[in-house]
């Protein structure tokens, strides 16, 4: 189609602006289709925090507060879980396997967990994938302790190091176990979840570190030391939450109600797939703001290809008034435009997935390993097809305000150009 | 050449509705949407196959009367009969169509796309003209046509094959424009002083040679110039103030 080849040639014939007005459109289009990549990349890490748990237990309370404390160690339990009735639960005809958890010591401001060695291997996250080793291997002593990779990295700790737990969990405290240090068995590799920020020890290590403790503090004169607490037969009064893996899906509900209504103490079971579900709407305002940032960072580079159309029209119209003169129509010079404004556009929509297919390919593992951030390199979806062919859309649409311009200036300027 | 001044009697030869006339305007009634100028013309006519000055001084409405005979601008009443054909009643597409097909533009200066070549420029017109492209395409094919064309023009071998406009001289330039005008032999050359730009044996020569491939096409030629020493090279020479109606050109 010559008005195509015209559109071309005119076009590159201004290849400098035109080349940085398909930059702009490109980049802008790399920014909308990388944020929501990053967007489901992140809600689908956040779904995928915990899996392979049907339920978690904990006291009485709302289930976005029990999975907050339980699995994001954000904020405290209202109160425990009884050891018996950690132990019902475990016996429910119903029940596979539980994981307790017992939280409420820090270590430098990582939380620490205690928990059973079930936990890793009955942990799972983004699906099917275990916790792995990157070193040492999981707590078989009383005083052993696994930390988590983004621990490990922010304190510099390797296997064999001493560390001392404190009470309570701030990261400065007053209180600490010093008479009981931990030494580091094992280091967990990066998973992008909270397990990365937490010190995991055995429940009877968090138990031979309170046992001569009581409410809060320090019995005076009844100090245990480490060996004498060794030969104790430690067991755990109560924990903190647990978690709960079933023999069948099916049974979810009927053993949710039948936690729901123990009678001997208030428990709360909740679904983490729903819980998380449910969290995630919570946060989805920020999504949107996101969401809406790129759709303006869009509209910006549309609106600098719109002026720098309009900027080069006023020297164009000899190039319109000579179109003309040759038989060309207003609305060939109207096509012409458009024409200009469709392609730079489209360049803009091809080059943008390109740059961020690029981008991704050389962040991924990176964004991976320090975010735990898993964005998939996939072939663009339905909802990234259609949010390219409405830039296009829109890139053509804002192509014909300078186009209608040129259109009447053509029909005004007759055979002469009176600038 | 023939010169001298003619006046309206002395095109009465071709008449409005002439078979002999290529243009054949009457009663023509123009103004700018935006006011200012008004363009009122009793009757004009040009007969086939001659060279015709149209002189006026600057801002008397040559040019509007120009874009008026190629249908880029369009009357508010009258006829402009164009190969019998009259051009204000057609629609505007068709009107450019008509345009395209029939007549050769030439301006007084910056004729040319920028953008493309020399030869991009001269086979600009057949893109838009079916009729003048068959004809090349039977004279050997566009761009032979248009290298013969150029060739005439005097437009050295090496301007010809040359990938810019950029750097062509002001008369090469409206050398290139003429042999756009011309290609595919459309019946009527508009050429808006063409001239202007050029020193005077520049002028003679670029005049000679357009005449001369004019006459060879069979086209007939209208220039508008302000520049009365170019009379005597034009078979008739016409005043503006001579077809223009007798209320006056300039209406607010």
């Amino acid at each position: 189609m010559i008005i195509h080849r015209l559109a071309l040639k005119s076009l590159r014939n201004r290849w400098v602006t035109a080349l940085l007005t398909v930059i702009a459109i490109s980049l802008s289009t790399a920014l909308l289709l990388g944020v929501e990549k990053v967007r489901t990349g992140a809600r689908q890490s956040f779904a995928d925090t915990i899996s392979g748990t049907d339920l978690l237990v904990g006291a009485r309370s709302g289930a976005i507060q029990l999975l907050l404390y339980s699995v994001f160690r954000i904020g405290n339990a209202t109160n425990n879980i009884g050891w018996a009735a950690y132990e019902d639960i475990t016996h429910h005809p119903d029940v596979a396997w539980t994981v307790p958890l017992s939280l409420g010591d820090s270590h430098k401001g990582f939380r620490v967990l205690g928990t059973s060695v079930d936990y890793f291997t009955r942990y799972k996250f983004r699906g099917t994938q275990n916790l792995r080793f990157a070193a040492g291997k999981p707590f078989d002593d009383l005083f052993d302790a696994v930390i988590g990779a983004d621990v490990a990295r922010a304190l510099g700790y390797k296997v064999g190091d001493p560390i001392v737990l404190a009470h309570g969990l701030g990261s400065v405290s007053f209180v600490e176990h010093g008479d009981k240090p931990f030494r580091i068995a094992g280091i967990l590799e990066k998973t992008g979840t909270p397990v990365d920020r937490t010190v995991h020890v055995s429940l009877a290590g968090i138990d031979a570190i309170h046992v001569d403790w009581q409410s809060g503090g320090r019995v005076p004169g009844q100090a245990v030391t480490a060996d004498e607490v060794r030969k104790m037969d430690l067991k755990p009064q109560a924990i903190t939450a647990a978690m709960v893996g079933l023999k069948s899906k099916l049974a979810t509900f009927r053993v949710q109600r039948a936690i729901n209504e123990y009678r001997k103490e208030p428990l709360s079971a909740i679904i983490p797939g729903a819980a998380l579900q449910e969290l995630w709407e919570l946060l989805g305002t920020a999504e949107t703001a996101l969401g809406a940032i790129s759709a303006m960072v869009v509209a910006t580079a549309l609106l600098g290809m719109v002026t720098m159309i309009l900027t080069t029209l006023n020297e164009r119209r000899r190039e319109m008034a000579i179109l003309r003169s040759v038989g060309a129509g207003p609305r060939t010079v109207l096509g012409l435009l458009v024409a200009e404004a469709t392609a730079l556009t489209a360049a803009g929509v091809v080059l943008g997935p390109c740059l961020l297919y690029l981008a991704l390919a050389l962040l991924q593992p990176y964004i991976d390993a320090n975010y735990g951030l898993h964005i998939g390199i996939a072939p663009p979806t339905a909802t990234e097809l259609a949010m390219l062919a409405a830039i296009l859309v829109a890139g053509i649409l804002a192509g014909l305000l300078p186009a209608i311009r040129a259109y009447r200036l053509s029909l005004a300027d007759g055979m002469t150009v009176r600038t | 050449m023939r010169a001298g001044l003619v006046t309206m009697q002395a095109t009465a030869a071709a008449q409005p509705g002439s078979s002999r006339a290529i243009v054949a305007v009457s009663d023509l009634a123009f103004a700018w949407a935006r006011g200012g100028f008004a363009l009122d013309v009793k009757a004009f006519s040009l007969a086939k196959g001659r060279c015709v000055l149209l002189l006026g001084p600057s801002g008397s409405g040559k040019s509007t009367f120009l874009g008026l005979l190629c249908g880029i601008l369009t009357p508010r009443e009258g006829r402009i009969e164009i190969l019998g054909q009259d051009i204000a009643r057609l629609s505007a597409s068709r009107r450019d169509a008509f345009r395209a097909e029939h007549i050769g533009v030439i301006f007084q200066m910056f004729n040319l796309l920028p953008y493309g070549n020399v030869i991009d420029n001269v086979v600009l017109p057949l893109s838009f003209a079916p009729q003048r492209r068959a004809r090349v395409a039977a004279a050997g094919g566009a761009e032979a046509e248009a290298r013969r064309l150029l060739g005439r023009l005097g437009l050295p071998e090496d301007v010809v094959g040359g990938r810019t406009v950029a750097n062509l001289s002001v008369g090469q330039q409206q050398r290139v424009a003429a042999a756009r005008a011309l290609i595919g032999a459309p019946e009527l050359i508009v050429a808006d002083e063409p001239t202007s730009a050029l020193d005077r044996d520049r002028q003679a020569a670029f005049l000679d040679l357009l005449f001369e491939q004019a006459g060879e096409a069979g086209a007939t030629l209208i220039m508008v110039s302000h520049d009365e020493t170019l009379g005597p090279r034009f078979d008739d020479v016409l005043r503006l103030d001579q077809i223009l109606s007798p209320r006056g050109s300039v209406a607010a």
